[in-house]
């Protein structure tokens, strides 16, 4: 079986001649949770961002497959890339909700790829994704919540709503950009407990940004360990050593 | 980021310069005082022609009184005119400037469609809306249209540039998010730029509706309809009863417009 994604000789250059990502190649199974550890500024969000082309990769491609379907994200414009975004979830870091929508305009937010403008104008959605949000709200857990505007709830509480909106999405993959980073320990263990087992629950593969090495350790089925535009680490929490470490974040000191 | 050198620190600040002091702007301020001086020296003001003009606009308030409640007809009629014109140039103004706003902001537009649509919104603002009816006046004729020409104008010059600028002050975070989902254009606007620019644009109609009201009282003046052809006749026929029972009636309908715009922004949570 064919990857899920698949990215090859992945180059991204902001300015011309200075690379942030250097010739990444990284292939995803087709299930269980993948998170990207490395320094800030390594290059974790632009490789994400570049998977669902909000940012456009300077070289390299990006295999895209899902139901019979190989497609090279880099190489995508206009209608052709806007329909494999719909395939692709995506969570981040400060939630990215819209706030002055309600949560279940938030979801909804996730099947505006399948509705025309005049539809989405008149919030006319199909009564099957409607139902869809109100199963998803229940499953992380706020049901309660469908008719509050998005800028009243805690961070804990959005950043469901940023995971339930990706996955009304039906996503072929999910990818999330520091899910955790904004949040409080216990509730980012929560929100890494809801992105694993959503993951499972689909058989999609999630690939998660993530800066606590303890949290990637207990949660993943494979670390990715990213240093100066390259990976310098892939395999299981358990093969990250101390000298791996230092050798993706460099120095030792933080390591007492 | 790692792979780029620290930025170099700018030259060593002194110590003992806890802030960094602008010679500009003290030569700007210095240049402005200079220059306001220089004006009122110009303009021969004089502190007997106030003392002098005061005693002429007690005796132009005195002959206001008793105001003329005679002419109900003309007032009625002239008044419906100036809100009419107000309320449809509001309308046709915000429905262009809309559109104009959209293509005017410059983290949604390529630069050269902000250009044109920014030069549009700025010729339409550079002209009073009194000259502009004048000029309407002269192109369809006297009469309520030429009004509403003129303050449609007039509109699209103040609210275009107001949307614009608002559409550029959101957050770009929701924005990204709803276009990766796959959304189309139209619906990035509607469901990531629209909601959150919303609240300030129902503040803009109702700030621009508040506006039009009082200037539609003002181009009958040059005869482009409305309440104000009656004002400035009266003037000419020194009906000072007349003139007072107008001016009273318009304020009474701004503030009255007031209270019913904080209304609907109440309504719209802005």
């Amino acid at each position: 079986m064919a990857h899920a994604l698949d990215i090859q000789g992945l180059v991204k250059e902001y300015k011309a001649g200075q690379p942030v990502l250097k010739g990444i190649s990284l292939s995803i199974e087709g299930t269980g949770l993948t998170s990207v550890i490395g320094p800030s500024g390594t290059g974790k969000s632009t490789l994400l961002r570049c998977v669902n082309r909000l940012i456009d990769p300077t070289k390299g491609s990006i295999w895209l497959t899902h139901e019979g379907v190989r497609v090279d994200m880099s190489t995508l414009q206009g209608k052709a890339l806007r329909e494999q975004r719909r395939h692709i979830g995506m969570v981040f870091q400060e939630y990215n909700l819209v706030e002055r929508l309600t949560v279940m305009e938030n979801l909804l937010t996730g099947r505006l790829g399948y509705i025309d403008a005049w539809n989405a104008w008149r919030r006319k959605f199909p009564q099957a994704d409607i139902e869809r949000a109100f199963e998803l709200l229940d499953i992380v857990g706020l049901s309660a919540f469908a008719h509050q505007r998005a800028d009243a709830l805690s961070g804990g509480q959005r950043q469901r709503v940023g995971i339930a909106r990706a996955l009304m999405q039906h996503p072929r993959v999910l990818l999330a950009d520091e899910p955790t980073s904004s949040l409080d320990p216990k509730t980012s263990v929560e929100i890494m407990t809801l992105l694993r087992e959503q993951g499972r629950a689909r058989g999609i593969p999630v690939v998660v940004n993530i800066h606590d090495v303890d949290l990637a350790r207990r949660f993943s089925d494979r670390i990715v360990g990213m240093s100066g535009g390259h990976v310098v680490y892939d395999g299981d929490g358990a093969g990250l050593t101390e000298p791996i470490l230092k050798q993706i974040y460099g120095g030792e000191d933080w390591l007492q | 980021m790692s792979t780029t050198t620290a930025p170099t620190p700018p030259a060593a600040a002194s110590r003992g310069v806890p802030f960094a002091s602008s010679t500009t702007t003290r030569v700007v301020t210095f240049l402005l005082l200079a220059y306001t001086v220089y004006a009122v020296a110009q303009l021969d003001f004089s502190w007997n022609r106030f003392v002098e003009g005061l005693g002429h606009g007690a005796r132009l308030i005195g002959k206001m009184f008793p105001p003329d409640l005679g002419k109900w007809d003309i007032l009625v009629k002239g008044m419906v005119e100036s809100m009419q014109i107000a309320v449809l140039a509001t309308v046709l103004g915000i429905s262009i400037s809309l559109p104009l706003g959209f293509l005017g902001a410059r983290n949604l537009m390529p630069g050269w469609v902000t250009w044109i649509a920014r030069a549009i919104v700025a010729i339409c603002r550079s002209l009073h809306p009194v000259i502009v009816a004048i000029l309407f006046v002269k192109a369809v004729g006297f009469g309520a249209l030429a009004g509403i020409l003129a303050l449609t104008v007039a509109s699209i010059g103040f609210v275009g540039k107001l949307f614009a600028e608002a559409i550029e002050e959101i957050s770009p975070k929701q924005v990204e998010a709803v276009r990766a989902t796959g959304a189309s254009f139209m619906n990035v606007i509607l469901f990531g730029v629209l909601p959150q620019v919303m609240a300030r644009f129902v503040g803009f109609v109702t700030y621009q509706l508040d506006s039009n009201l009082r200037n539609s009282t003002m181009v009958g003046i040059v005869g482009a309809g409305g309440i104000g052809g009656a004002l400035f006749s009266a003037f000419q026929r020194f009906d000072y009863g007349f003139v007072f029972t107008i001016l009273a009636t318009i304020v009474c309908i701004i503030v009255l417009a007031e209270i019913g715009t904080n209304y609907v922004k109440k309504a719209f949570h802005v």
